[in-house]
């Protein structure tokens, strides 16, 4: 069609669709983990914490890599999430994916409601707001002990099995597979709002507020939308904990929490929606094999590590991957993608 | 001829000072009109007030014989009143096209689209192509923002405000700071936007003024000075003695 234009010229089309396309690493990724299930059989109940950990990052991911808001309190739709399909579970209502559901939905609530608190006001004042609406659900899961049993948690919770079949055994068997397939789910819906119109407005808003809105954007209510499916997000991750350990406490909505899943993505990298997975396998392993070599001391090597990624410079260590893929990519003859991306 | 941009009595106040005097302003359409003024007269501050970045102490503003005074910013551009900006205001880690395809997306209202891919709203591509065509960005529409040469960069902040279709276009210096041998193209480009988009042209560079505007606001201490025709204000001796000065404009 566009045989006139001069040279090889892209397809626009195609060249706007470049970063949507799947990649070779990427489904590797996926294959990979599935593998583990059988892999790996003696590590399921961990392997099942990754995932939930990854669900929790991907959603901060959306929010911070994407809109460019930032939360110290990310826990507060984690706790409302755990808390939902918790006390549902309790009174009765067994089946996982219905107590998912209601554990989406008020996390969603919550989730909206709070976003109008982090639309004004710079990056300092986001921090404590949020760290405000999380201490604020805390105090209240501890007031109203009647509901949630307090500082001694929310006991007597038994799931029925998933989809009517599957019990959750005590390998963590079915635990593994639940979380890790609703984690590939919503990864796929957070895959394509992040390459949608939608998505790109919001990067359009993280670059430059001013001409996001001298463009026509409303900010404001795209803020709310992604604020609201991240919180969405992070009550899933919440209900999956409660779900597969079937118990809740307190500390789902602990400041500990809020930071954790904020290291996670540091050291995974945010604003590429892997950085969440890459970062909870790399977190919670660690956290695993230290806690078994210095059981006291293992969060001094985090902290180191902590402190490593971002002095050396995320750039540097992204770049060594890409530097391989580009070598493969020459070594193996195919083209250089179009429009690559950093 | 018809206003489309109008301005009653805009003042707007920072404290004890007054950025913006009681600025009344018509604006014909299809007009080149040119606003000029020496430092500190109040150019930016007017261009905030119209387009919304700050909202007005007092005065009335109306595009199209609305009303605009009270809307958001991102309204106005939405009834077609469009801005470049005098420093960059651009997007460092969107590709020159994805800047582009972002406000022909917001502009066919197709920004809350959530689903499909932006490369598969194919006429979002396709009309973003033809703009960075027209601005000689074809090229480049691969290369991310932050890595295009100084003078590239000012072309697609015009094109960035062209993508919304503008009826009314406000250009805040766009010559600015772009190198001598380079500046040809940037005028060029401003002296073949469309003949129905009405431009408001905010100006230091005296050659640009006088060869693209029909008329001229002079702006002195945040009132309007005087106003009138091109040769007019070239022949206003007023207008010599407190702007071009004597032996200032080389």
């Amino acid at each position: 069609m566009a045989s006139t234009t001069p040279a090889k010229r892209p397809d626009p089309a195609r060249l706007l669709s470049a970063p949507a396309r799947w990649t070779l690493p990427e489904l590797a990724l996926w294959v990979a983990a599935a593998a583990c299930f059988w892999v790996f059989p003696s590590k399921l109940l961990l392997l099942n914490e990754v995932a939930i950990l990854a669900l929790f990052a991907l959603s901060l991911d959306l929010i911070l890599g994407y809109a460019g808001i930032v939360s110290l309190g990310h826990a507060a739709f984690f706790g409302v999430g755990a808390y939902a399909a918790g006390l549902l579970a309790k009174h009765g209502i067994a089946d996982p994916l219905v107590g998912l559901g209601v554990a989406a939905a008020a996390a969603g609530i919550v989730g909206f409601l709070s976003s109008f608190l982090v639309l004004r006001g710079s990056d300092l004042t986001r921090l404590m707001v949020t760290l405000g609406v999380a201490l604020l659900l805390f105090e209240l899961a501890n007031r109203l002990d009647g509901i949630t049993g307090g500082a001694d948690g929310l006991q007597g919770i038994t799931m029925g099995p998933l989809l009517g079949l599957f019990e959750f055994d005590l390998y963590g068997r079915t635990a593994f597979v639940y979380s890790t397939t609703v984690l590939f789910a919503l990864f796929l819906v957070a895959r394509r709002v992040v390459h949608s119109p939608f998505g790109l407005s919001l990067r359009a808003v993280k670059g430059n507020l001013l001409r996001a809105r001298a463009v026509g954007i409303s900010s404001s209510t795209r803020s709310v939308a992604i604020y609201t499916l991240a919180a969405v997000y992070a009550g899933i991750a919440g209900g999956l904990t409660a779900q597969t350990s079937q118990f809740v406490s307190l500390d789902v909505f602990d400041f500990h929490r809020s930071a954790d899943v904020m290291l996670v993505l540091v050291l995974g990298g945010t604003g590429y929606l892997y950085g969440g997975i890459i970062g909870a396998l790399i977190f919670r392993l660690m956290q695993d094999w230290l806690a078994g070599i210095t059981p006291q001391y293992w969060q001094f090597w985090i902290g180191l590590v902590l402190v490593l990624v971002v002095l050396v410079g995320r750039e540097r260590i992204e770049g060594l991957p890409r530097g391989l893929m580009g070598l493969l990519r020459r070594l193996t003859g195919r083209p250089a993608a179009e429009g690559t991306r950093p | 001829m018809s206003i489309v941009l109008e301005t009653r009595g805009l003042t707007r106040r920072f404290g004890g000072l007054i950025a913006t005097n009681d600025v009344s302003l018509s604006v014909e359409k299809g007009a080149r009109h040119a606003l000029i003024g020496p430092n500190g007269a109040g150019k930016t501050t007017l261009i905030n007030l119209l387009t919304g970045v700050i909202q007005p102490s007092a005065g009335t503003i109306r595009l199209e014989g609305q009303d605009i005074t009270g809307l958001s910013q991102n309204a106005r551009v939405r009834r077609g009143l469009a801005r470049t900006f005098q420093i960059n205001q651009l997007f460092p880690e969107l590709t020159v096209l994805e800047t582009v395809a972002l406000a022909v997306s917001e502009r066919v209202g197709a920004g809350t689209a959530w689903w499909r891919s932006t490369g598969s709203h194919r006429d979002i591509a396709e009309e973003a192509t033809a703009i960075l065509d027209q601005f000689n960005l074809g090229d480049v529409m691969g290369e991310r923002t932050a890595v295009l040469p100084y003078g590239r960069q000012r072309l697609l902040e015009i094109a960035l405000a062209i993508a919304c279709r503008p009826r009314v276009l406000l250009l805040d210096e766009p010559a600015a700071g772009v190198p001598e041998e380079e500046r040809h193209e940037i005028l060029a480009i401003v002296a073949g936007l469309p003949a129905d988009v009405t431009v408001l042209l905010i100006e230091h560079d005296m050659d640009l003024v006088f060869s693209f505007a029909d008329r001229i606001s002079v702006l002195v201490g945040g009132a309007v000075f005087v106003e009138g025709p091109v040769d007019a204000i070239a022949r206003d001796p007023r207008v010599r003695e407190v702007y071009l000065g004597e032996g200032d404009h080389g």
